[in-house]
């Protein structure tokens, strides 16, 4: 080997400038689109402190956001725990946004910058650009103005209804968050630039055809409507309906405009973190597999020394640990390690494939060009998909899975399946099933309405596995449901295959709250 | 790509979150401050910190599946001895130790974070007031002060108002008409363009006229003028006086134990921390006395041993010398708090009584008595059956209308709510309890 000519550094010892940077992305860029094929949106890469890291976190990564005081108590948390050392600081968050923005700490040192442009501002931001899920269901381009307009409507709703008001409809529209997702795409792709176009029209067509003496005219009494059946009463109000925040939004009687539209903006900022939910492995398998053949490309090429690969390793293996499951460190599967993993797995069988890899994939193995097929992978697949196609045999073995079953009825608990010939396939298929939100969140309808009636709405809770919900908790929302609704709401918990009921919550509204 | 530098960006953007944080769990706050209140040391008071409040009252709930019941299975790394169809006895605690848990995430035990100094005084002295007394002089004595007070012609450059100058300029440029200088570059140009042309033509003849009479009309009118420049103004105003004097007195004699000196100290700390929190100013004089009055500083106030009998009548004349020579009521207010286990030569009661209604009560804005007790005292509940000699003078004082609170403490934990009490914002009910 030869000797690395220290001119070919990007950088030298742990300092870092502006110029340092520019030579670290420039170089990072030449390996990741030039050689490893990655499309990525322009980069913005920000330098923060600690402090305005803090802040990000508070609002959930995100650059600007509407304010609520559940941000502040997520600040104090994370502010109380960072000062006192038990939490180290991400070294970088990254948007998907176009441009895509990271943020990157002061602090850190030229490699753990070099290392956090490969992560984040080419791996993360190819995924988020070529993703399926992000491209379905987030406006990369229109985000960050979404969020302006979302906070500026928010603080105007505050000034003229006052904050207490706001920050009930805020309370429960959060509440629903996790089921205020459309999970089957509709028919339009998402525009958040036209949201708050469509806002203000709305808002001045009112205006315009406000008319005061229609509230002098009598009114006739209200015309016996033709009785709708209920088939066609529940497909005017698209029941059932998975999507709380969205049927309230629409047919709530009796919220005001304002109050709909911050369910929608809720719905909005849902919606948009619902791929994120859905590609954790991957999402971080895709930037930690960047990140890994970057910064070892840079080393090969003698543009960063061995002292600072040295430093990139360590970080590196400390991001992708993986405790077993009876070490007092372990804390679930670490997406990173099982993303990096099985890229990484995936890698091994497009090159040396064994007499194995080629009967479980046949299409991919010995097909030599990694890239194309990882490519291919980030493009079309989410975590679950991608789990229970790719996750092999191989990778099994090595992590020595095993899978166990905690059935309240027996006496103990069940390992049903282990890294054997009969195992891999109920393995992998049991793993994949735990990253469908589908499965993981429960499933929570609104069945029915009698809007004629005494509008009570009735939502039931499809029991998965005799998995009840939090019975106080559910008991909270609820009385969030009803206060949004205006009228009673009962939440059944069914069991789906025998219509079996084991719970039932009721809650009335407030009168006083809207 | 770009580079941006947010780090000089303004600090604080989570601030506004941060105090609707602190409305919402405001009242559990409250009890927690006030409980830290009562373990720390009062020292420590101001320094803010750490508390934790129940996390029940910030719970932002959701739908979720309670964890409990129902099948679970989970998916595990590092399979050692296992083979399928293994059974395990469920560890006790239902399953804590092995189960892969994430099902219920949050913690359900008391949610910590910090406080800063002030948001920790702010809600430790919230509903506390100092008494009404309206009767005195708070705001006659006035010092001076400067305020803005619009605009001015003239001024010293530091103070010149930038940006209505140049408003001023501009509009007095479009008034008069002055040049614009695309106008004068397009002519110059229509000049050149035809000069090249070399044919003298009328035409530019003319525009040579027109240029050089826009010229003019530019000198003649400059860009800024003398005549534009605004000054801020300042004017004088009076501001009532906020600097108040707190007297601290407490008898040193040797029937005070280490125990009640202590107690005093933090009703003082207490005090001191609260006229802060009200006047810009405080300062604090220290007097102690045994027969004979002497002002000190806080170190020997609190430290040095003393002996001697008791004569508090020496200490208010000592308060009463220095009042008269540093302390002119017209231009402080004036608080003081007496702490005394309750002992007085006998001889010295009507004196002190005197002494107080006469001389000490009319320049304070509030004077308060704490009796200190010895710890075992506590048994014995109060005064009723056991009044001591200063009190029983101090209560037909008050009994007569004097403007005098006061409290006795046995126990340090009393301190607080003592205090609390005597400085209660008080309503309907002014004056009914305390005068």
């Amino acid at each position: 080997m030869s000797v690395i000519e220290h001119d070919s550094l990007l950088f030298q010892g742990a300092d870092w400038d502006f110029g340092t940077i520019q030579r670290i992305h420039d170089a990072v860029e030449k390996i990741g689109v030039g050689e490893m094929g990655l499309d990525v949106y322009p980069n913005q890469i920000e330098v923060i402190t600690a402090e305005q890291m803090l802040d990000a976190y508070a609002s959930i990564g995100m650059p600007l956001f509407y304010k609520h005081w559940s941000f502040g108590k997520r600040f104090a948390l994370h502010e109380a725990s960072y000062r006192q050392g038990f939490m180290g600081l991400a070294y970088e968050i990254v948007i998907n946004s176009n441009p895509c923005i990271s943020y990157i700490m002061e602090e850190n040192t030229a490699t753990m910058q070099t290392l956090v442009i490969a992560h984040a501002a080419f791996g993360h931001n190819h995924f988020f650009k070529n993703n399926y899920l992000f491209k379905e269901w987030t406006d990369a381009d229109g985000i960050l103005d979404y969020l302006e307009f979302a906070k500026g409507y928010i603080t105007r709703c505050e000034e003229r209804y006052g904050h207490a008001a706001v920050e009930r409809v805020l309370d429960a529209a959060h509440a629903l968050m996790s089921h205020g997702v459309h999970r089957y795409p509709r028919k339009k792709r998402p525009d958040l630039r036209s949201e708050e176009r469509r806002e203000k029209e709305r808002h001045l067509h009112q205006e315009q055809t406000f008319n005061d003496l229609w509230r002098t005219v009598p009114t006739k009494g209200a015309a016996a409507k033709p009785q709708l059946s209920d088939e066609r009463r529940r497909a005017l109000l698209e029941l059932p309906q998975e999507n709380l925040l969205y049927f309230l939004e629409k047919s709530a009687p009796r919220l005001q405009p304002w109050q709909r539209e911050i369910l929608r903006i809720v719905r909005q900022i849902a919606q948009y973190f619902y791929p994120q939910r859905q590609t954790k492995v991957m999402n971080e398998g895709c930037a930690t597999y960047c990140h890994y053949r970057i910064m070892t490309r840079l080393h090969e090429t003698g543009q960063i020394s061995d002292g600072a690969f040295l430093e990139f390793l360590q970080s590196h293996t400390n991001v992708t640990r993986q405790p077993e499951f009876d070490d007092p460190h372990y804390s679930g599967i670490n997406p990173y390690a099982l993303g990096f993993g099985m890229m990484q797995d995936i890698e091994r069988i497009c090159t040396k494939p064994t007499a194995e890899d080629r009967q479980w994939f046949p299409e991919i193995a010995g097909s030599g060009d990694v890239m194309a097929v990882l490519r291919d992978v980030w493009a079309n697949y989410r975590d679950e998909s991608f789990i229970s196609q790719y996750l092999s045999p191989n990778l099994i073995r090595q992590w020595r899975m095993f899978h166990l079953v905690d059935d309240p009825e027996q006496p103990e608990l069940m390992i049903e399946a282990i890294h054997d010939e009969r195992g891999y396939r109920r393995l992998r298929r049991s793993l994949s099933r735990h990253y469908d939100i589908g499965w993981s969140d429960p499933d929570i309808q609104v069945i029915d309405v009698d809007l004629a009636g005494d509008r009570r709405l009735i939502l039931h809770h499809h029991v998965l596995n005799r998995n009840l919900l939090h019975k106080d908790d559910a008991q909270r929302v609820l009385q969030m449901v009803a206060n949004l609704w205006g009228y009673a709401v009962v939440l059944k918990e069914v069991e789906p295959s025998t219509g079996a009921i084991f719970q039932e919550h009721v809650a009335h509204p407030h009168e006083t709250l809207f | 790509m770009y580079i941006i530098d947010r780090r000089l960006n303004p600090g604080g953007k989570s601030l506004a979150n941060r105090q609707r944080f602190l409305r919402r769990a405001k009242a559990q706050i409250q009890r927690a401050v006030r409980h830290t209140a009562g373990d720390r040391d009062i020292t420590d008071l101001e320094r803010g910190g750490e508390i934790s409040i129940p996390a029940d009252g910030v719970r932002e709930p959701s739908f979720r599946r309670s964890g409990e019941g129902g099948v679970h299975d989970h998916i595990l790394p590092g399979n050692k001895r296992f083979v399928e169809g293994d059974t395990i006895d469920r560890p006790p605690e239902g399953g804590g130790g092995s189960s892969a848990g994430g099902d219920n995430g949050e913690g359900e035990d008391d949610f910590r974070f910090a406080l800063t100094r002030d948001e920790f005084l702010d809600l430790f002295l919230d509903d506390l007031e100092l008494p009404d007394l309206a009767k005195r002089r708070v705001a006659t004595v006035e010092i001076q002060g400067m305020r803005r007070a619009g605009y001015t012609v003239t001024g010293s450059p530091v103070n010149l108002a930038l940006l209505r100058s140049m408003r001023n300029a501009l509009s007095r440029r479009i008034a008069m008409r002055r040049p614009k200088p695309q106008e004068l570059l397009s002519l110059r140009e229509e000049i050149d363009r035809l000069e090249q042309q070399e044919e003298p033509s009328e035409r530019l003849t003319a525009l040579r006229l027109e240029l050089e009479q826009l010229q003019l009309r530019t000198k003649r009118f400059p860009y800024i003028d003398p005549l534009d420049l605004r000054y801020r103004r300042f004017e004088p105003v009076s501001r009532p006086v906020a600097q108040a004097v707190m007297f601290c007195l407490m008898d040193v004699s040797g029937s005070m134990t280490e125990h009640m000196k202590d107690l005093a100290k933090r009703f003082y700390m207490l005090l001191y921390i609260f006229l802060t929190r009200r006047y810009k100013h405080v300062e604090i004089v220290f007097i102690r006395h045994t027969h004979e009055a002497k002002e000190v500083d806080e170190e020997t106030f609190f430290n040095s041993p003393e002996t001697g009998g008791t004569v508090v009548s020496s200490a208010l004349r000592e308060m009463q010398r220095i009042v008269e020579e540093r302390y002119s009521p017209d231009s402080w207010n004036i608080y003081a708090a007496q702490a005394s286990d309750g002992d007085n030569s006998p001889n010295d009661g009507s004196t002190s009584a005197a002494m107080l209604r006469d001389v000490i009560l009319p320049v304070c804005q509030y004077y308060a008595y704490l009796e200190v007790g010895s710890d075992s005292d506590r048994m014995q509940t109060g005064f009723i059956n056991h009044k001591t000699s200063l009190w029983q003078t101090y209560e037909t004082l008050q009994e007569k209308g004097a403007n005098l609170a006061m409290r006795k403490v046995n126990h340090r934990r009393e301190i607080y709510p003592v205090f609390r009490e005597l400085f209660r914002r008080r309503d309907a009910e002014a004056g009914a309890r305390v005068p």
